[in-house]
């Protein structure tokens, strides 16, 4: 059993078809492909009512009254709850701060908060009833950037603060502060040949997972309830849910539906309490299922931000300090603001060497939309701001920008700002490396003998060029990215394996309560048993509360963590096993006492591949069973005045190079390739991996030039929620992905292997960026990029 | 909310005429959305998908009668040849899911000024047939927008078919979002070359209130053409000329600031799109077409 | 309202219809195929893409009314329509689908169904465990084996409207294929598996000829 900071030992199942390392193909595949996949959505219950959120409809205001009489007196019309109605003490929640009211208490604090809720027999029903809520605001000055929340007389968010950060802020408006310093920047600035000021502005980017937020809750007889649900962690879901039903964890049942993505936007509750409220109320199921406009209120989005970095660097290229500054705009709520915050300094400076640092990073409290996990998590922001630095400065020294990169990277044994060593592969250069190495795409690829294929080209169906104006433009980035969850968490998982014989066959149970969202858990872990329990048939149960915890699907953790946690209860079954058979069979060989014994192709083997028995004959009238947790080394908190601590537990890395067409006159971008080299320490499913990668790039090309949700600065009001004005890329926008993968053993990790579903959405954005700066000239420093930009316009 | 299902237009029109407030409803593709968000609650719905006249086009001598409805994947495919401008219109629309159920009577219906077809309809030059149990009229595209999503239609009006010249001479259409396939318009521009009378004509969608026609650049264009002799010599274009007419295009905006682009912006791409179709239509009309045609 | 019209080649019947549902709210919670999906509700997704009369279309813009007598395939009828067009002297499914795959399982077909004969209305009497054996049509089949399916949300729409282009244009370019899909959005693929798939597709229906 591996033990914290152990290497491990990697064993390959060569033995077991399906194991690790091949590209088998998803359990659910045949489910999701002929539409018979229940996602939360999909649930129905007979004589299910339909719930509907009342929500606020300015950001900032007293409540004065409500008035639900009429709602209540509408036909078909169940219940009808306000915060008066809450059942006990405990009415609010959040993932680290419980600052977020069930139901609007006394004010409002950002358009869309839920003010109410409603239980109907059909949808318009509940709509209409939501309708005739008469809610009466007085309106108070909404907060909506630094300025307004540290100002000597702002108004505060939240009143009385007593939560762990409240402490230590220099403003009760402030979330979060982390500062890190290391060195001495004010002296090393002296030494710098160059010194280059940025600041930069990072849009308001959206999940936009396509499954809404939606589930259903069905009253037990015992008085509990069983919320059929997607999430991305049900167990922190629990634990929220219980004290405001005033249940305990054991009746609130909990089983994960189908997830129709999440990219951190399901980390947070959104409707889970007021299904079971209204379940509970009613005595009748409840479904709740957002529509695409209430998702964009339902859920956080990834924390705008606004950067402040100053580099220095000698005439030969070595980079002397980094300062920053990154202010992050956490909106209403804290959701999970302080540990973006902690992200956000201790990877601030990039995957560079820099003995000089001087570091800041906050969350705000204001009056816009509470933001909280996405996919990069705080990394985000700072890659696309610290690339856009390395290539100011390189341009400055007049080298090339990934020579003076590699010149900087980071590798196996530099100590990050934090104070801590990097401890295992960090191959920046190399990623650069293999990343421009890459053949460049053709030039002109829209040009046929038949003209010009507007399809290829900047505007495409839209038929703005035939290609005037069009500008070609190539540009690099590399990013950091940490693994699983960090600052001293207590970071676990809990699998439990089963081994019997079935029909003849031995088959693997493995059960966890991990969220499967689309990453392809579910098809690892049936590839670990296969590898650890040499056996061909492997059942997923369905993921619920039924098992212990899993932890949250993100941080690029799940398969590191509960991929772990699945390793090491096979490891634990696998012994049981062999202790069965030498029970059994032991005096029939003498290898049974002596030799290493592994289980292959539903055989015990020595490791010299000598078959000692059957599986089928050992496990005869026997099933075997463990449940077991398992945690990755741990790690500390970041000192609260120097931000020194040993804070992560493995670091993720990948470089891009994008190449973009720009129509130069209307400022319109098509990205005509997007190519990733990523290390993954071990590529447990090449398929998956490749997917997780071009999925996460496109997110990244996706705030480079179009994704932000808009916030009227006079009323904190969001301005696009909808598909029409909310754009994510088509297929239309998304180039071709090439990838070049490396795999690097981390010692520490099960197989060796790195998370990799983060790092992709880091530095995709940055080399987009650098890719039109290339073909413009132009500074560009904010993102997402709009035509105004380009244009002289905006 | 009561569901309306005429199977003849006379049932339609008769149903329009006993409720005026019914919003009719073809390809879905506006009123469903304003359904579905729960931005609207008509009183009656009046489905016109049973009236299979409204489906049909017939091609004349002089212009086409495209039904109301017919779906814009047809435009694309059966009336490139006549109806060019359109047709590249018709293919900037949403996605082909749209372009399958959505038709020009919907876009004239709804009258945003961001609705796709208008540029074109503008340029070509065409008459919105409606009808109501009172009588037909034939209304003038340069009068059927009347405001901001406001038309020229009675209360118990139907748009029947739209009559839009056949093109006499090269027609392209360009369109602006900050997207490469399935964006509304940020603004869009239609030109139409007309050598029979030896005039242009152009459309603006998006940069005003209502779909417009930058007619002090269509006069401009016309004289400047006709006293340099291009119809009958085939010149190029002098860049003065188009960087005039382009300018022209600009300030027959009447932009505003909003989510989708700026008021600047819109000025700006009009201009540019103004002249990039002049010279992509006027090179195809010195019979250089294969290279500058763009995929319809 | 009731409305009468044929899913999958079957005659149904949908009562008390509100007169605001759309196709895709009566097929999900009236028929019991929830396949279609609800991702936008306004026609930006095209995950709720079924065919109407043929057609494919956004079963999320087309009112419940509009369907009277018109004939619906949803993706779960897809397999079934691919064979008979196959029958009908198309592509010779079934000769395409390869058989990759390992032995897993997910123990609940529909993962977390909720109990009491929640799911009794379904249409298709489908009781299996994981589908597997099901017959599936050479894009389904496509997409699971290339890597395209991820939370699969998307899926159904993009096989609905993949399915009718490989119809109209068997030997698609890549820019054919993007812009027929340009109206079915994808948030965890980055689109290149969904290339991949119906490339594959392609090739095989060819191969298939």
């Amino acid at each position: 059993m591996p033990t914290n900071g152990a290497p491990t030992k990697i064993t390959q199942g060569s033995q077991t078809k399906g194991g690790i390392g091949e590209s088998t193909l998803r359990p659910d595949g045949t489910l999701k492909v002929t539409g018979e996949f229940a996602y939360s959505s999909d649930m129905w219950h007979e004589d299910m009512l339909w719930g509907q959120i009342l929500r606020a409809t300015v950001a900032h205001a007293e409540i004065v009254s409500i008035d639900t009489s009429e709602a209540l007196a509408m036909a078909g019309v169940y219940a009808v709850m306000t915060y008066d109605d809450l059942p006990t003490d405990v009415k609010n929640y959040g993932l680290e701060i419980q600052d977020t009211p069930v139901l609007a208490h006394g004010k409002v604090r950002h358009h869309g908060e839920p003010v109410a809720i409603v239980a109907a027999d059909h949808p318009e029903t509940a709509r209409r009833a939501a309708a005739k809520i008469k809610v009466e605001y007085r309106d108070l000055p909404v907060i909506t950037d630094e300025a307004s929340a540290t100002a000597p007389d702002a108004i505060l968010v939240h009143e009385g603060r007593d939560d762990h950060h409240s402490g230590h802020v220099p403003h009760p408006n402030i979330v979060h502060r982390q500062p890190i310093f290391r060195g001495d920047a004010a002296e090393a600035a002296e030494r710098a040949d160059v010194i280059v000021k940025g600041e930069y502005t990072f849009g308001m980017q959206d999940q936009a997972f396509l499954g809404p937020e939606s589930g259903l809750a069905v009253p037990d007889e015992d008085g509990g309830v069983h919320l059929y649900i997607a999430t991305q962690w049900l167990h922190s879901d629990l634990k929220q849910i219980a004290p405001v039903l005033g249940l305990p964890e054991s009746k609130v049942r909990m089983t994960l539906s189908g997830v129709g993505g999440a990219f951190g936007g399901r980390e947070d509750l959104s409707m889970q309490i007021h299904a079971c409220l209204l379940a509970l109320r009613t005595g009748k199921p409840v479904k709740i299922v957002y529509n695409r406009f209430e998702s964009f209120f339902g859920h956080v989005h990834r924390h705008p931000a606004k950067l402040h970095y100053e580099h220095g660097a000698t005439k030969d290229g070595k980079l002397t300090h980094v300062k920053c500054r990154i202010v992050l705009d956490g909106g209403a709520y804290a959701s999970a603001s302080p540990a973006v915050v902690g992200n956000a300094a201790s990877l601030s400076i990039g995957p560079y060497v820099v003995e000089d640092v001087d570091i800041e990073a906050l969350a705000l409290y204001t009056n816009n939309p509470p933001c909280g996990a996405m996919r990069g998590f705080g990394a985000v922001q700072a890659c696309f701001a610290y690339e856009a630095q390395m290539d100011k400065v390189a341009k400055q020294l007049g080298m090339d920008p990934i020579k003076f990169r590699q010149l900087n990277a980071m590798e196996q044994g530099t100590i990050m700002p934090t104070g801590q060593p990097v401890d295992s592969p960090a191959p920046v250069a190399e990623l650069l490396r293999r990343v421009k190495a890459m053949p460049l795409p053709p030039e002109r690829q829209w040009e046929s003998s038949e003209g010009a294929d507007v399809r290829q080209l900047p505007g495409g169906l839209s038929n703005t060029t035939h290609g005037e104006g069009v500008v070609r433009g190539v540009g690099y980035a590399v990013g950091i990215k940490n693994v699983g969850f960090s600052e001293g968490f207590d970071d676990y998982s809990t699998a439990k394996v089963r081994m019997e014989v079935v029909g003849g066959e031995p088959v693997a149970t493995v059960h966890t309560a991990m969220a499967e969202v689309g990453q392809g858990g579910v098809t690892v872990h049936a590839q670990i048993a296969r590898t650890e329990l040499g056996v061909a048939q492997v059942t997923i149960h369905p993921a619920d509360t039924q098992v212990g915890s899993a932890g949250s699907t993100s941080a690029s953790r799940q398969t590191y963590v509960t991929g772990g946690a699945v390793k090491n209860s096979c490891e634990l079954v696998r012994e049981k096993v062999l202790e069965i058979g030498r029970r059994k069979f032991g005096s029939y060989h003498p290898a049974w006492a002596t030799a290493e014994l592994l289980l292959e192709g539903g055989k015990v083997v020595t490791d010299g591949g000598e078959v000692l028995a059957d599986l089928v004959d050992v496990l005869e009238g026997e099933a075997v069973e463990v449940e077991a947790e398992w945690r990755h080394r741990p790690t500390e908190a970041f000192d609260l005045r120097t931000g020194q601590g040993f804070g992560h537990v493995q670091y993720s890395f990948a470089a891009h190079r994008a190449v973009v067409e720009v129509d130069t006159e209307l400022g319109l971008v098509k990205v005509i390739e997007l190519a990733c080299a990523q290390d993954v320490g071990k590529a447990l499913n090449p398929l998956s991996v490749i997917g997780q990668i071009q999925g996460g790039t496109t997110q990244g090309l996706g705030v480079a030039v179009m994704e932000e949700i808009i916030v009227d600065p006079k009323t904190a009001k969001v301005r696009n929620p909808s598909f029409t004005d909310y754009l994510i890329p088509t297929i239309l926008d998304t180039p071709t992905i090439p990838v070049d993968v490396l795999e690097l053993a981390d010692d520490h990790a099960p197989y060796g292997l790195r998370g990799i579903g983060e790092a992709p959405t880091l530095s995709s954005t940055p080399a987009v960026l650098a890719a039109i700066r290339n073909a413009t000239g132009l500074e560009l420093n904010r993102t997402p990029v709009r035509p105004e930009h380009l244009t002289g316009t905006a | 909310m009561d569901f309306l299902r005429p199977a003849s237009w006379e049932e339609a029109l008769a149903a329009k005429a006993e409720h005026p407030t019914a919003v009719p409803i073809a390809g879905g593709t506006d009123v469903m959305v304003e359904i579905n968000f729960d931005h609207r609650r008509p009183e009656y719905l009046l489905d016109l998908n049973r009236i299979g006249d409204l489906y049909e086009w017939e091609v004349g001598e002089d212009s086409v009668r495209l039904g109301a409805s017919v779906p814009y994947t047809r435009i694309m495919e059966h009336l490139r040849a006549e109806l060019p401008g359109l047709a590249l219109a018709s293919h900037t629309v949403a996605s082909p899911q749209i372009r399958n159920r959505g038709g020009v009577g919907g876009n004239l219906g709804t009258a945003s000024p961001a609705g796709d077809a208008h540029p074109a309809l503008l340029a070509a030059g065409a008459e919105v047939e409606v009808e109501s149990v009172r009588g037909s009229r034939r209304i003038p595209i340069d009068e059927f927008y009347t405001g901001v999503k406001r038309n020229a239609l009675a209360a118990d009006e139907l748009i029947r078919a739209v009559h839009i010249k056949k093109a006499d001479g090269p027609q392209q259409y360009s369109k602006v979002g900050t997207r490469n396939a399935m964006v509304i318009a940020v603004c869009a521009f239609g030109l139409a070359l007309h050598p029979e009378t030896r005039t242009v004509r152009t459309g603006i969608g998006s940069a005003a209130p209502t779909p417009v026609r930058a007619k002090a650049a269509e006069e401009f264009l016309n004289a400047a053409l006709e006293e340099g002799g291009f119809w009958d010599n085939g010149k190029i274009i002098t860049p003065s000329v188009a960087k005039q007419f382009a300018d022209l295009c600009s300030a027959a905006c009447n932009p505003i600031d909003d989510v989708r682009g700026t008021a600047s912006y819109r000025r700006h791409a009009v201009g540019i799109m103004a002249r990039r179709t002049l010279t992509w239509t006027w090179e195809s009309y010195r019979g250089t077409a294969a290279h500058t045609e763009g995929v319809a | 309202m009731r409305v009468n019209f044929t899913v999958n080649g079957r005659p149904q019947e949908a009562d008390d219809v509100w007169e605001g549902e759309s196709l895709l709210y009566v097929l999900r919670e009236r028929l019991g195929l929830p396949g279609s999906k609800n991702a936008c509700e306004q026609g930006e997704c095209g995950s709720c893409t079924v065919r109407l009369d043929g057609v494919p279309v956004c079963s999320c813009l087309v009112a419940a009314g509009q369907v009277e007598g018109r004939e619906v395939v949803t993706v779960e009828g897809l397999a079934d329509f691919a064979k008979q067009r196959a029958e009908h002297g198309g592509c010779a499914t079934g000769a395409c689908g390869t058989d990759g795959k390992a032995g897993t399982s997910l123990q609940d077909a529909q993962l977390g169904v909720p109990p009491g004969g929640a799911w009794g209305r379904a249409a298709k009497g489908q009781d299996s465990q994981t589908g597997e054996g099901t017959e599936l049509s050479p894009i389904q089949q496509a997409f699971i084996d290339a890597g395209a399916v991820q939370c699969g949300f998307c899926t159904p729409g993009l096989l609905v409207a993949a399915d009718e282009m490989l119809e109209q244009n068997p030997n698609p370019t890549d820019a054919d294929i993007r812009e027929a899909l340009s109206g079915n959005l994808c948030r965890c693929t980055g689109y290149e598996k969904i290339m991949d798939a119906v490339r594959l597709a392609a090739a095989r229906q060819g191969e298939a000829v």
